[in-house]
């Protein structure tokens, strides 16, 4: 259809449209396309240095584990590997939710879009939960804590405090990104309730899709370092 | 043959924008309005204006501190017989008259970290490519804007945050761990003040400010190139920029996480680099200079980036080997991550030495193809001798020297003698001033007419560049010879046979300054009065040059349309040029087949 006019016109056209349907490119970009290739390869960048911020834990975790392999394998005897358990899969599960969320987006269901995000929402919510009230207080309370903190009265291992250090560190700053995550998702869904997501424009779905996924993926890493290898 | 004619594009651009005629420079109806349209604008151009103003106040300061560090060693402190202490010159200069030898060198340790550190972290690392990068990337892939408008002011708003807190930590006191923050010193001195928690926290938070430039370069370069313009049609400027954003967005999450945990560690003593629990602070010069040696090819390759493009407008010729120059900022890039070891020489066995020290050789090669190609591009060049090129040729002499000067210290033999010496220092400050700060105000008196509209003063422009190369080669020339002969680096004094090239250097010192003044009223005497710049003074043929002086909003009329390679300066007449002014070559003779 080249000429569009009253008769060959679709009825679509007679109602008022959507927002994202109204969205128009920034203009320095070529087309919205190019717009949505760009912010995908920034994304993609972002999440290059949050994996090099998180390879320096990881680096001073296999140094540390190399000088201290007692003080680490006592460590992870003191963490629940259950509650580990729990947090991964409410992490994966989230993580499929945001997916869907995005194929919501492409395929126009609004309302499942609002479900999908909501319910990853609560999953970032409860894996926080989880992990502040259920590991770091009552581990905390005992005196299990880091560096010169350190006041657990049946330590086996005189290094153990370098192990709560390693562990509050990085499941801390772990921690602070599934808090962002879930302020950027709570963005996401108010926004959605504007209608501002649909088949043409679901940008900051998917951008933020990425980040979450990562967020996701440092924890599978960080999972086994910490819970289950002793 | 591609010949830009004079009258068409130039006229485009006045017809009927008269109203627009200092372009996006151009005031709003009242200061207020104008002062809110710079505050919230997320044109490039205004953010790179404002990130070149931020720098150059940061280079002021760090300036300052080094001043008063070269005046403190103008003459060794001594303790007579009786008590009295001579020599201390930095408590003199504050009015401090009470003050123990300890104290003043706690003072002149002070000055000499606000310099190094204000230096690095808030001058030369953002230095070119937030300023200059941020005004002329887009102006020369031809697009209208970087590709993320708003997270590039966000970048602006966050270098000034965390330069905030810098200057919050100098005015309680200032910090004397050095620029390098080593634990466990870093974390134990004044224990009980913030001062270094502020000065890294800004660290910390200026590192996103680097990420965010970096990453908005990368996809502005990949995604915005005008239509026709391939990768190896883009000028050497941007290629350049292109390598330094890569680093940026590849070795700054680790000084993140460096300075995250040195925070944690002064906040709740995790004792992750702390000995007395059994923390690791070899762990962190490791962590620090992954950072922080892929940091110098962060300051050095823009440089080179705007010594390509000086070169070849200046000697009209093209560039000597395009594509090499292109790959060696490529590899230069690459390479930074393989050095960081070389740091640490003395911590580590003799293999990883030897391996570090045999890769730090390698950067070397591609260095050496950049010099190699600039000089042959000044083979039989017409070259003219305005400010830009003589900092351009300067550079050559003054960086070489610099990097000729860091094999030794690659050298594991050598090392032990020069470590920790004034021969680092001097080969420091020969590849950071004689080549970031000479590329820079290279770049800079280039640009100006495009950035501002106005011509600088020439004559006054080149004595500025006399009394800085005069003054430089003075300040740390002699250095060299200091550190060959054991004079060690960040004391605050220094054996009796030293002080006559101490003083040398402090003389020159001043000289330096001298030419940066002289250079400040050059560029205010311009603002205030300088003439009218055409669009293309120099005869460039890069896109820039092709939109009016200063640009106007949205850089260009219409979309550019590439016609021809940046440097074809044998066979274009540059755009907004008279032909007469730019004649091409003749053809050799006796060619035709």
């Amino acid at each position: 259809m080249t000429a569009i006019d009253a008769q060959t016109a679709s009825p679509d056209l007679a109602r008022p449209r959507r927002a994202w349907e109204r969205y128009v490119h920034g203009d320095h970009w070529r087309s919205s396309d190019e717009e949505f290739d760009g912010q995908k390869i920034g994304m993609w960048l972002f999440l290059t240095t949050e994996v090099l911020l998180f390879s320096g834990l990881f680096c001073a975790y296999a140094v540390f584990r190399m000088l201290y392999p007692d003080a680490f394998a006592n460590g992870s005897h003191y963490l629940d590997w259950r509650w580990g358990s729990l947090n991964t899969l409410i992490l994966l599960l989230s993580s499929y939710t945001v997916a869907k969320s995005i194929n919501d987006a492409q395929c126009n269901r609004q309302g499942l879009l609002k479900i999908n995000l909501f319910i990853t929402i609560v999953c970032a919510l409860a894996f926080l939960a989880i992990k502040f009230t259920l590991e770091y207080v009552p581990k905390w309370s005992v005196g299990k804590r880091p560096g010169s903190f350190f006041d657990y009265p049946f330590a086996a291992n005189e290094h153990e405090s370098i192990w709560w250090s390693i562990y509050y560190t990085a499941t801390g700053i772990h921690a602070m990104h599934v808090l962002v995550g879930a302020g950027l998702l709570s963005w996401l869904l108010w926004r959605s309730f504007k209608g501002l997501y649909g088949p043409r424009h679901y940008n900051g779905l998917e951008i933020v899709g990425l980040y979450w996924h990562i967020v996701d993926i440092i924890w599978i890493f960080l999972f086994p370092l910490l819970y289950l290898i002793h | 043959m591609t010949t830009i004619q004079s009258s068409g594009a130039g006229d485009l651009t006045q017809a009927g924008h008269e109203h627009e005629e200092w372009g996006y420079l151009t005031p709003k109806s009242s200061m207020i309005a104008t002062v809110i349209d710079w505050a919230t604008t997320i044109d490039h151009k205004k953010i790179g204006v404002m990130y070149l103003f931020a720098v150059f106040t940061m280079f002021f300061l760090g300036g300052m501190a080094a001043l008063a560090v070269r005046f403190e060693l103008i003459e060794p402190v001594r303790v007579a017989v009786d008590g009295t202490i001579t020599g201390q010159q930095l408590p003199r200069l504050f009015g401090l008259d009470e003050m123990s030898v300890a104290e003043g060198d706690q003072l002149y340790n002070r000055f000499m970290t606000l310099h190094g550190a204000i230096m690095v972290f808030m001058f030369i690392v953002p230095g070119i490519p937030a300023s200059l990068g941020n005004f002329f990337l887009p102006l020369m892939i031809g697009a209208k804007d970087v590709a993320f408008p708003r997270l590039n002011l966000f970048s602006w708003y966050i270098y000034l945050f965390g330069s905030i807190l810098g200057i919050v930590a100098i005015i309680m006191g200032g910090i004397d761990t050095g620029w390098t923050f080593y634990t466990p010193y870093s974390t134990t001195t004044d224990a009980q003040y913030w001062r270094v928690f502020f000065m890294v926290l800004g660290v910390f938070i200026m590192g996103f400010a680097g990420i965010f430039t970096g990453l908005n370069f990368i996809v502005t370069v990949h995604k915005l190139r005008a239509p026709g313009m391939g990768w190896f049609d883009m000028p050497l400027f941007v290629w350049a920029i292109y390598a330094t954003a890569l680093i940026q967005v590849l070795a700054t999450p680790v000084i993140g996480i460096t300075t995250l945990l040195l925070l944690f560690e002064r906040l709740f003593n995790v004792g992750i680099f702390d000995p007395a629990i059994g923390g690791d602070p070899v762990l962190f010069q490791h962590f620090f200079w992954f950072y922080s040696h892929p940091v110098v090819y962060i300051m050095i390759l823009p440089a080179m980036g705007i010594i390509s493009e000086c070169i070849t407008i200046f000697s009209r010729k093209p560039i000597f080997g395009y594509r090499a120059i292109a790959f060696s900022s490529l590899a230069i890039a690459g390479i930074a991550f393989l050095v960081w070891g070389h740091h640490l020489f003395t911590s580590e066995g003799a293999l990883i030495a030897s391996i570090f020290s045999a890769l730090t050789f390698l950067v070397a090669i591609p260095t050496a193809v950049k010099v190699f190609n600039w000089v042959a591009t000044l083979y039989k060049g017409s070259i003219s001798f305005e400010t830009p090129m003589l900092y351009t040729l300067a550079f050559l002499f003054t960086f070489t020297i610099g990097g000729l000067t860091g094999l030794p210290l690659a050298t594991l033999a050598t090392d032990l003698h020069l470590h920790d010496t004034y021969f680092v220092v001097a080969h420091f400050h020969y590849v950071m001033f004689g080549g970031m700060v000479i590329a820079f105000l290279a770049g800079l008196h280039m640009w100006w007419p495009k950035m501002f509209g106005k011509e600088y003063n020439e004559f006054w422009a080149r004595v500025g560049f006399v009394l800085v190369f005069v003054g430089f080669n003075m300040t740390f020339f002699i250095q060299f010879l200091l550190g060959t002969q054991g004079m060690p680096r960040r004391y605050a004094s220094y054996v009796d046979e030293f002080t006559i090239y101490h003083q040398i250097s402090t003389v020159g010192s001043w000289i330096l300054a001298l030419g940066f003044f002289v250079h400040l009223f050059v560029f205010i005497s311009s603002l205030a009065r300088g003439r009218r710049a055409h669009p293309n003074p120099w005869g460039g043929l890069t896109l820039e040059w092709e939109t009016a002086s200063p640009p106007i909003t949205h850089n260009f009329h219409h979309e550019p349309l590439i016609t021809h390679g940046p440097y074809d300066f044998d066979t274009v007449v540059p755009p907004q040029c008279d032909p007469a002014d730019y004649p091409l070559p003749e053809r050799p003779q006796g060619n035709d087949h």
